[in-house]
């Protein structure tokens, strides 16, 4: 019998071609889409998990995602040393100030302060240029799609080396009107907005932005050994009354303000409803309408002695198999659509992922029965007799 | 082009020899007849069919239809009966109650000597893949299957090995003339073509009850008179009962009985002296 319905179904390559066709196209929509929603999201606390050197986050009460955070006390950071289970705390600062380039264009860039001494929270690869070089005069790094922003695609790299893979080191800039100058291009997770990443000393920091009672907006901490991180943040809160996240708190902290302040989820939700609602719609269609134009085929074979639970097995089995091979196309052409897109600085970072995989499955799973339940009943309730009806 | 009967007969008759599965009335049929192929006028003719007061009937409360009266007949095997009539005289609702497609509401009906009434759902299905051969007024092949494949259906639903089942279709389609048509699919087949696969289709499983649904009335003259013509031959077996519903007159000299309905009822039911 199995083989009887994949060949029905195979027979007629048009149908064929249209049912695997409409899975494919809900499949690619689905998990492209999905996979891109939570790539964005995630681009919008990117930047806490790319600090890896510490564990908490303290920061102002009133702060709801990372680039919005008021200035705490120098008091705070030492009240936070002093709490038990601190290995140490330092202090950064992130915000947003204006550079002027050379030809005289201005750029948002975000300015990520690090402790001079230790330089806690600053990028894990560098790309061209050294972490040390920081600690020159008006010293900044910057990542490198912020490179690019700033300054167009770096220079073709000669075969030899030892020219920075084609980027310009040394330029100078303003920030702030104050002289920056560039030492090092790094690597960091692509962030949520399209503003460059700049690096500098914290004491350098100080110097770039616009005068504040108090700079320092947050501080990295780290646990000793052995202490439970939310236990630390809770004993942190107690005793400076700051509140105290972990990396992966903080990130869905910012991550949840996004999403319920923006119109994020609404849009991408919608084309995610109709890349599922069009992919039913195309495949439920085709599949009833191939199931009832083979009403008297089933029929006959109804008659011909294949009980009821042999056609529906049979329906099933197409239904399966069109969704599978569906399921497998549509995935593999968004895995060949992030692959393409991989080296494109702006979509870096946006990959497939196992939650867009799985519910993209779920929903062509649902899909497939729901297909084949309605295009079921029409054969199932179908009298044999009605082969004899000419 | 429409084969022999000679080679039709022989054809079969080496099928029969290459050890096709028969069924036990098959075989005291053949031992008391040392020419089987030829017994379709036998005296050891049984009861194949026999329906005692059938009454059926459509739609519900007001809108109720009486497509049977009370039918009383009885099917021999070994001959070929005609069921004629005209249109809307119940043929085609007493053959697919004869062939367990549908339930009588009133009266009984005993085919192959089970009491129809007395099989469950997954019986009567049962009954029908192993006893009753179908052939229909459209054919009913599946597009997407070669003839070959289309004529081992039967056998594959029964649970045979593909390979065996093609390898006996093959010879089935010989038997019906269609050796040189077995790998066309029907769209490449004319209509008399297809209703000799469905032929083959219908008679690969040996069945004891072959039922035929207006076998020629999609065909022209010469196809149809082919058709009958197989069915006669081939079709007609001693053990094997063979029902034909037909309002085309030009096929009535094939029946060995010639029933006639009307209005529900057997109207007529007489020995057709032509055959």
């Amino acid at each position: 019998m199995s083989w009887i319905a994949l060949r029905m179904l195979t027979g007629d390559r048009s149908k064929y071609l249209g049912l695997i066709f409409g899975v494919t196209f809900a499949t690619l929509l689905m998990t492209q889409q999905v996979s891109i929603f939570m790539g964005i999201l995630a681009r919008t606390g990117n930047q806490i998990l790319d600090v890896r050197d510490a564990d908490i986050w303290v920061m102002d009460n009133r702060v709801r995602y990372l680039d919005e955070a008021p200035g705490l006390q120098d008091i705070d950071l030492m009240r936070v040393r002093g709490v038990p289970g601190v290995a140490w705390a330092v202090r950064t600062y992130r915000g947003v100030v204006r550079a002027r380039l050379e030809d005289g264009n201005t750029r948002n860039v975000r300015l990520s302060g690090l402790d001079d001494e230790s330089l806690v929270g600053a990028p894990q690869e560098m790309i061209a240029g050294s972490m040390d070089d920081l600690n020159r005069p008006d010293a900044v790094i910057i990542d490198r799609a912020g490179y690019e922003y700033m300054w167009g695609p770096p220079a073709a790299s000669s075969s030899q080396g030892g020219d920075n893979g084609g980027y310009q080191l040394g330029r100078t800039f303003q920030l702030n009107d104050k002289r920056a100058v560039l030492v090092g291009v790094c690597k960091v997770a692509q962030p949520f907005f399209s503003d460059p990443i700049i690096y500098t000393r914290y004491s350098q920091a100080a110097f770039y932005v616009p005068r504040e009672r108090n700079l320092m907006n947050y501080i990295l901490v780290k646990a000793q050994d052995g202490v439970d991180q939310k236990e630390l943040c809770g004993r942190i809160e107690e005793r400076t009354g700051r509140v105290a996240l972990t990396g992966r708190q903080f990130f869905w902290k910012t991550v949840s303000y996004f999403l319920s302040s923006t119109g994020i989820p609404v849009n991408f939700g919608i084309t995610i409803a109709l890349g599922f609602i069009v992919g039913a719609a195309v495949t439920g269609q085709t599949l009833y309408l191939f199931i009832v134009e083979s009403l008297k085929q089933f029929g006959a074979l109804k008659a011909m002695g294949i009980p009821n639970r042999g056609i529906l097995w049979m329906i099933v089995l197409q239904a399966v198999l069109v969704g599978g091979i569906g399921y497998g196309m549509g995935v593999g052409l968004t895995a060949v659509f992030f692959i393409t897109t991989g080296n494109i600085t702006h979509l870096a970072g946006l990959h497939m992922t196992w939650v867009a995989l799985l519910g993209t499955g779920a929903a062509v799973v649902v899909i497939v029965i729901a297909t084949s339940v309605i295009s079921a009943r029409r054969v199932l309730t179908l009298e044999p007799a009605v082969v004899f009806r000419g | 082009m429409a084969p022999s009967m000679l080679a039709i007969r022989e054809t079969f008759a080496s099928l029969v020899a290459d050890g096709v599965p028969h069924n036990p009335r098959h075989e005291s049929s053949q031992a008391a007849d040392d020419s089987p192929l030829t017994a379709h006028h036998s005296q050891l003719a049984n009861t194949a069919v026999s329906c005692k007061g059938v009454t059926k009937e459509f739609g519900a409360n007001g809108t109720k239809t009486l497509a049977l009266r009370g039918v009383d007949v009885d099917v021999s095997d070994g001959q070929l009966t005609l069921l004629v009539g005209p249109s809307g005289c119940g043929k085609t609702t007493l053959i697919s109650i004869v062939a367990g497609l549908l339930n009588p509401t009133e009266g009984s009906v005993e085919v192959l000597g089970a009491d129809l009434a007395k099989l469950s759902g997954r019986g009567l299905v049962e009954f029908r893949a192993k006893n009753i051969g179908f052939v229909f007024q459209q054919y009913n092949l599946l597009p997407a299957l070669s003839a070959a494949e289309n004529a081992a259906v039967p056998l594959i639903i029964n649970g045979w090995p593909r390979k065996k089942a093609f390898a006996k279709a093959r010879a089935m389609l010989a038997t019906v003339g269609l050796s040189h048509r077995a790998d066309n699919f029907p769209s490449q087949l004319s209509g008399g073509e297809q209703q000799r696969v469905a032929i083959a289709r219908a008679l690969i499983n040996e069945p004891r009850l072959l039922v035929c649904d207006e076998p020629t009335s999609a065909l022209d003259a010469k196809s149809g008179h082919t058709v009958m013509e197989l069915i006669k031959q081939v079709a007609v077996q001693p053990g094997r009962a063979v029902i034909v519903v037909t309002h085309d007159s030009r096929v009535f000299e094939f029946g060995d009985r010639i029933v006639e309905m009307s209005d529900g009822r057997i109207s007529s039911d007489q020995a057709n002296v032509a055959a």
